[in-house]
Formats: structure tokens, sequence, C-alpha cells
């Protein structure tokens, strides 16, 4: 019987076929806007004319160099995940089974790194950690030391602290989230059998956990993957992933062909991986009665429950600091307090045509970011409803569609951004000058994460509440409204909240399209870090600090969104 | 029970359309956004340049009031990403006019075949030097050069000597110093690159190699980007949280310092090392893309972006120097800013032909 549950009459076929067709609209989208320009910009460098010329991957295969930048590039994204993961698993745990004053706030901040330019983190990085950062300087106070103890700049330390500083959230989220919906008292069960915390937590929890934790690793996988501005500006030139070298290659020496071949092999890697990925992912899913929130977090009550909650959030606080320096220096133009930089943000002193206003790029980067979520949320609600449906007869379709939606993602920005250009320049799809694209482009990115998060708890859901739903007379309609929806409901808020930040933080694609002239506020702080002089510095920090604050702001209103009593799960 | 599935399909498709076409296409924007006075119609320009372009909103108010069009610019990365994507789009132009291709990107543009020739009669009044391609498809539209940069009160305060040639930069005392951008993904790196080849050559006995190789003997350091050398570790640019006093920047750093700084300075508080040899000169040119769909309106363009009014409007929003040799400076770039009489001559031609060649070699020895 199909695990999902249809009422008498009905036939299994037709009713499979009917919840294909739901892939259509999202697989339509991917075809458009990802395998197109894709398909176009690739045959155009690997069979310039029509004839297929693969002489590139001779030289790739030839040069030792190109083989290790492969090897590094895989590696270095597996150990940031493996980190990132270690360490966002103790803070899930805090978030998903207490609350605590200022939990939300806690958890937007910390999504905050996630928007930031790169090099604006980078800068925060040295006023932080650098020789003379603010770090450094207390560690010689401390010790009494002349030289700085730490110097952290170019090197892979300061690679796998900046991933794990951008995708700590990620973790954090997708993971104490599916976690608040498991009940306690099978780990309660656990212990009252015998057993004691660590196995309770590695025979029981973890087990259960490993969806969640699954599809958060893929994500950081693919994310640090293709790590460019990290890799370029915070390990510096000495180390290349295979991202840089297709930039390398498309931009500075129009070598289309070895570019080609590069994004090539990088796609083919990456599908290899999220195959194995889906594959696991679907072995390691077990259907449990999920809990609300409500029932499963508590207030800690004794003084234990405080210490360690105290001890497993101080890191996730500890990662706002080098915010925290950004905004200082913001606020202290010359040592003390004031809203200069603010201030000047709304003159326009040159009356040059591209000054924005701060109202201006904020409107343009909400307007972005929204529809950027809205899309993303109908279309990854779409794909999870599909995907999720695991005993079928088109189940290897399914799990090809489940990594062939977390591609873009995977793909380079440099490569695809191109192919919008040459492909979607005449009708029906003539967007590539069009506002329009910018949204197309963060659509893609979102994607992944709205599925990542919403799917697990889609497959957790056990398939005799969706029987016995239609058993009552429900409709499938009535079953995924009522059954699982409530039940997903946290994952699509967190998924929203990715998309939401994707978009915030003007990821890859965008910059290297044609842009007209809608400043959001990442390009304004870029346009101000473009030229020397220290107003331009600290109008670049205000601006940085403004999308910080807009950033929260935006998250704790996406958190506190209630549909009904959706929410209320 | 089969309907209501159907029904609830189709809302899904309904309003994924409805979400896919959230924004006008781009042909209905202009005309709505811009509701003409007149009944005659407004034709655009569309103008594709890199990021670092700006100018006064006066200027193309005054450009779109003269000749009832209307200004579209596109930007698109910096000039190595905009130059890429006006020639892989060769067949149905993103634009009309394209701004600042610089030197380094000019063989390329040309051997792509791209620009229409466009002999502008202001041409009259830019220097022949500047002027590098004789059949007038680009056309020179201002210039910039890329030299070192020091933090001259760092260099007062300790007593030390400020450099004052390239030489100076391997020398002990300079141990650790100097930061400089890669100059495989930078263009001011790429630059002070080609100063390097033009000023110790590319043979003899102390090759431009030899340089780097004494340069990273003493430890100089290599960033991504002039936004992370001058703001990260340049020690005026990162209020002393960077602690390399010597930079790889503009001649035109030291005004935009002044310019935009609360202090009254009577010296500029960083100085540019404008030696002769020491600085590579940036030309940005200005050039019609072939299949233009409005020739006159693009023509009009170009001679706008000649003329003086334009040229004296650029210093201070892009902090480069006018073609133009009627246009007047601003005050602070006189009272401020260096042009160095002899920039290095490295030929735009060989330019192209060595960029892979040289970046191999330089990356080679500076950083494996």
């Amino acid at each position: 019987m199909s695990r999902w549950a249809h009422p008498a009459g009905f036939k299994n076929r037709s009713w499979e076929l009917a919840l294909l067709a739901l892939a259509v609209i999202p697989s339509l989208f991917l075809l458009a806007f990802y395998f197109y320009p894709l398909g176009s910009i690739l045959s155009l460098s690997l069979a310039p004319g029509g004839q297929l010329s693969l002489k590139s991957i001779a030289t790739l295969y030839g040069t030792p160099y190109y083989l290790k930048t492969l090897w590094f590039t895989t590696w270095q994204a597996a150990l940031s995940t493996f980190l990132t993961v270690v360490l966002a698993l103790p803070g899930a745990y805090a978030m998903a089974r207490y609350t605590f004053p200022g939990k939300m706030l806690l958890q937007a901040v910390s999504t905050v790194p996630f928007v930031l330019p790169t090099i604006v983190v980078a800068l925060a990085f040295v006023a932080f950690l650098g020789p003379r950062g603010w770090l450094n300087l207390a560690l010689m106070r401390l010790m009494a030391l002349d030289e700085p103890p730490l110097d952290l700049r170019y090197t892979l330390g300061a690679i796998l602290v900046a991933h794990v500083f951008y995708n700590y959230s990620l973790v954090l989220r997708l993971v104490s989230t599916f976690w608040s919906h498991i009940d306690p008292q099978l780990t309660d069960a656990a212990r009252m059998l015998g057993a004691n915390r660590w196995r309770a937590f590695r025979e029981v929890t973890l087990p259960l956990l490993l969806p969640a934790i699954g599809a958060s690793a893929a994500l950081v996988f693919v994310f640090c993957f293709t790590s460019f501005g990290v890799v370029l500006i915070l390990g510096g030139p000495r180390f290349a992933t295979l991202e840089v070298e297709i930039f390398r290659q498309t931009v500075q020496f129009l070598n289309l062909p070895l570019a080609g071949v590069l994004s090539l092999v990088q796609i083919v890697l990456m599908l290899a991986m999220l195959t194995i990925y889906v594959r696991l992912q679907g072995r390691i899913s077990i259907p449990i009665l999920l809990r609300s929130q409500g029932v499963t977090q508590k207030r800690p009550q004794t003084t234990r429950e405080w210490l360690f909650l105290a001890l497993v959030v101080a890191p996730i606080a500890a990662t706002v600091l080098p915010l925290y320096v950004l905004l200082e220096s913001s606020l202290t133009p010359d040592g003390s307090l004031s809203f200069k930089f603010y201030g000047d943000l709304f003159r326009n002193t040159r009356g040059s045509v591209f000054y924005v206003a701060p109202i201006e790029a904020m409107r343009n980067s909400l307007g972005f970011a929204l529809a950027t979520m809205f899309l993303s949320v109908v279309l990854g609600l779409m794909i999870s409803a599909v995907l999720a449906n695991r005993d079928t007869q088109f189940k290897p379709l399914l799990r090809l569609l489940d990594s062939i939606f977390m591609l873009p993602l995977g793909t380079s920005a440099v490569t695809l951004g191109l192919g919008f250009i040459i492909a979607l320049d005449h009708p029906p799809l003539n967007l590539r000058t069009s506002p329009a694209i910018i949204v197309v482009a963060h659509t893609l990115v979102s994607l992944p994460f709205v599925v990542r998060s919403v799917l697990p708890a889609l497959q957790s859901i056990q398939p005799q509440l969706r029987q016995a739903a239609a058993l009552l007379g429900a409709s499938p309609w009535q079953v995924w409204r009522e059954v699982d929806l409530p039940i997903v409901a946290r994952a699509v808020v967190v998924g929203a909240v990715f998309a939401f930040t994707v978009s915030m933080g003007e990821f890859g694609a965008t910059s290297l399209i044609s842009r007209p002239d809608l400043p959001t506020m990442p390009i304004a702080i870029y346009r101000f870090l473009s030229r020397p002089g220290m107003t331009n510095y600290g109008q670049a920090l205000a601006m940085s600090s403004l999308l910080m604050g807009v950033c929260t702001v935006g998250f704790i209103l996406i958190e506190r969104f209630r549909i009904g009593e959706i929410g209320e799960f | 029970m089969n309907k209501r599935w159907c029904v609830c399909v189709v809302c899904l498709v309904v309003l994924a359309a409805c979400v896919a076409e959230p924004m006008p296409a781009p042909s209905q924007m202009p005309a709505e956004v811009l509701q003409p006075t007149s009944v005659q119609t407004v034709r655009p320009v569309r103008v594709m340049t890199h990021d670092s372009f700006d100018i006064s909103e006066d200027m193309v108010a005054a450009f779109e009031e003269q000749f009832g069009a209307e200004v579209q610019i596109l930007q698109s990365g910096d000039a190595g990403v905009m130059v890429n994507q006006a020639i892989l789009s060769a067949d149905n132009p993103l634009a009309d006019v394209i701004f600042g291709i610089d030197n380094t990107l000019l063989s390329r543009v040309l051997d792509a075949g791209i620009l229409e020739s466009y002999p502008s009669p202001l041409l009259d009044e830019i220097p022949d030097q500047l002027e590098l391609d004789p059949q007038n498809r680009a056309l020179p539209v201002d210039f910039g050069d890329v030299c070192l940069n020091y933090d001259r009160i760092w260099f007062d305060e300790r007593g030390i000597a400020p450099p004052d040639e390239l030489e100076d930069l391997v020398a002990s005392d300079y141990n650790g110093l100097t930061v400089v951008q890669n100059a495989a993904t930078s263009s001011p790196g790429l630059a002070f690159l080609l100063v390097t080849i033009g000023y110790f050559g590319e043979s003899g006995e102390y090759s431009w190699l030899d340089y780097w190789r004494d340069l990273r003997a003493n430890d100089v350091l290599v960033v991504d980007g002039w936004e992370d050398a001058y703001w990260g570790q340049f020690t005026y640019g990162s209020g002393g949280a960077g602690d390399r006093p010597i930079v790889v920047s503009y001649a035109s750093s030291p005004p935009a310092e002044v310019l935009f700084s609360e202090e009254e300075f009577e010296e500029a508080p960083t100085q540019a090392v404008t030696a002769d040899g020491a600085c590579f000169r940036q030309i940005e040119f200005v050039g019609i893309l072939k299949g233009a769909q409005n020739r006159d309106l693009a023509e009009a363009w170009v001679d706008f972006t000649l003329s003086k009014p334009f040229q004296e409007d650029i210093p201070l929003h892009m902090f480069v120097f006018p073609a133009n040799e009627t246009a007047d400076l601003p005050k602070v770039f006189v009272d401020f800013a260096q042009i160095p009489e002899h920039p290095v001559d490295v030929g735009y031609a060989s330019i192209e032909a060595n960029r892979e060649v040289w970046l191999t070699a330089w990356t080679d020895t500076v950083l494996r």
C-alpha cells in the first residue's frame, strides 16, 4: 500500500500521477532558469561552432595543479562541514529543549553573518581577530605579552573559522527545529531502562535526528564547496577552490573551454555527492510521532540546567562579537558616540546619479527578498510534497529530482551568470536586464534551503496519521492541510528565513549579471567601500549595521508569522 | 474528489504564474516610470558599464533633456566581467554603448570586433598618447594611475624615510611594510604587476620576477582585492587595525582621503609614489557596440561623455582624471593629486598576448 493514503475508489496510479504533476511547475522553473542558461553557456564553451571539443579535459588532467585544487576544494568543504555540525549540535539541543528570555533574538542575530558581504566580514575579522584586533589586544593585556598571540590572517584556519561563522546558524536552526518536535519521553524511556545520557543520545536521539543533520550538512557542504569570497578574501590568494579557478579562467583569460570543463567537473562531482546523500537520506529517515514544541520545550529549572544552558549559549553569543565590533565602529567615528556616519547616509553630497538613500536600498533589498522568499516557499513546498512520497514506482525519478534541485547552489555563479546573459535574451524569457532575473537567481539558490528544511519533517510524518485522516473522509488536500502542514509549519518558517537571508545577502550570480539601477543594501555597501576616504568607510559600516538591523527584525517577524493556528505547532 | 484535486493544481499554477512575473518586463518599464511630458516619444540609450562608474545626477538629466532620451545604465561587476558579457552577447547586445573598457582589456575587445568605429569630433581635445585605437572604435574617456601609496603619518612618526622608488620596497628597512593585491583577481593588482614588468623588464640581470622574489623575501603581503588591502591591511585606511603602511592604490587616492575626511589637511595624510616608471596608467575607453539600436543617440552619448562638462564631473565621482585636455580639475585634485609624468610603457596588445604567461609566472613566484 502506498505511504500516501488515498480515499477509496481513488486509483493508486492516478494518485501518483497527480502528485507528480505537482512537480511540473518547479521543474519547468529549473529547466528555464537553470538548465537552459547552463546548457547554453556550456555548449558555447565546449562546442564552439557546433563541434564538441574536449581538449581542455586533457589540460585539466595533465596539470597536477587542477587536481590539487579539486582535492583542496573537497576536503576543506568536508572539514568545514564537520566542524560546523559538531560545534552547532550542543546549541541545537539547547534551542530545541529550552525556552529562555532572548532566545528568539539570539537565534535571529546568529543568522546575521549569512547576509553580510564577505568583505565586511573580513573587515570585522581584522578588527576583532587581527594583530591589532580586539581579541589580540585583550589577550596581550591579560597575559602581559608584547606580541599578538593569535594571527589567523590568510591561513586555512581563517577559512574554517569563517565557514563555521557563516554556516553555524544553518545547522543550528535546521537541527533544533527538527529536534524540538521529537518527544523527550523517548529519551526518558531509554534512561529509565538504564541507558546513560550518552547512550540514550547515541542510540535514540541521534538516529532520529540524522535526517535533519544530514540535510543541514549537505547544505553546508555544497555551500563550502563553491565557496568563493571567503576563500579568496579570508584565505588569501594562496588558496584556490574550483570556483576561484573558474572565475580566473572566465574573467581574466576568457578561456571558456577550460572554464566550461571546470564548471562541468564541479557540477558532475556535486551531482555525484548529492546522489549519495539523497540515497542515505532515504534510508535514515524514520517515521515518528512528532510533537508540538509546546510539549517538548521547557524553561530551565535547576541551577545545573541554567549553567548548562549558559555554557552552550555562550559560543552562539561569541559569534556575535565580530558583528558587535562593526556596530561599535560605525557608532564611534572619533572615539565617542555619534550618529554622524548614519546622518551622512541620508545626504547625496556629490549629487551622484548612483546615490542610494538608505530607505531606497532597504526597500529594494526587502522587495527582492520577500519576492524570493514567497517564490521559493511556494516552489519548495511543491517539490517537497512530491519528494516526500517515497514508496512509489517513480522512486528513482524522485531521487534524481531531489539531487537536481540542490544543484544550482553547487554551480559556479560565474558560469550561470554568463548563461543568463546569453540564453535569456529573447521572448518569452527576455529577462537578462530585468529586475525579475535577480529574484529568479536568488530563488534558484534559496530553493535548496526550503526543501532541505521541509523535507526531513515531511518524511518523518507517520503514514498512519494520513491514513487515519483519509479514513475519516478527508480529501488529499485536507490531509495535507490538516496533517502535514501543521507539522512542517516550523520547518517552512526556517526555510523561509534562509530564502529571505540568501536574497538579502546578494549571493553569487547577481553580482555577475547585468543589473539595472535598483541598488540593494549590499550593493550600497560595496559602493562606499570602493573608494578611499574615512567617511566612505564609516558609511559602509553604518549601512552594514543597518543591514544587520533590518535582517534581525526581518527574521523575528518571519518567525512570528502565523497562518491561523498552524504556527502554533 | 478528482475535480477538487485538479482545481488545486490549477490554483497553484496560477499562483506560480503570478509570482513568476512580479516585476514589469524591461521593455515596459521605462515608459511607465518616465511619464514623458511631451507627446514625443522618449528613446532609450543603454549604457553598459562597470560597478565603479558614477556621475552627477544633473549630467544625466541634462543629456536626457537635450536629446529627449532616457539613459539606462547597466552595471555588471568589474571591467573584466563587463567586457566578457559584452563579447558573449555580441549577437544581441545588452547595450548601445560600453563605458569603461581599460587598456588591459582593450585588445580583447578590439579582437572580438564588437565595437563600431566612431571618430568623434571631440577627439581633437584629447591628447594623442591616450588614443590607442587608430580606428577610433574605443575612444579614451578618462585615465588613472596605479601606484604605491604610503601612510605619511606612520612614516613621520617613526622617522623612517617613506619610499620614493620601487627598489625601496625590497630594502631591509621595509621588511613587512607592503601590501599588494592578487594580480590574478584584482585590477590594481594586475596594474602593479605591469609596473614591475615595464620597469624591470622581462629579461636581463634583474628581471621583474627577481624583483617579486625579493619582495616576497621581504615579507610582502598579497591579498585578494583593493578593498581588503586598503581597508583591512593599510595602516591609514584601516584606522590602525592593519599593519602595512605601504599599499598599491591610485594616484588619486590622496585627494580622495582629503575630500572624504572630517579633518582639514595642509598635506594629504597619504601620498602616492609617482617617480618615473613607478606607475601604470589605466586608460578607460568608451565605444559604440555593434548592433546599437539608436546609433545617433549612442553617438550623442559618446560625444557627451567626452565633452568638457561631463569630463569635469568625472574626477569627483570616479576619482580618475579626465581625458579631455580642456577640462579643469577640481580644487582638491589641483592641491593634493599628482599626475606621474612618465608612467611605465607596456603596450596594450602585449598585455592581452602575455596575460596568462605573466600571471602564471607571477602566481608561481609570489604565491606558491
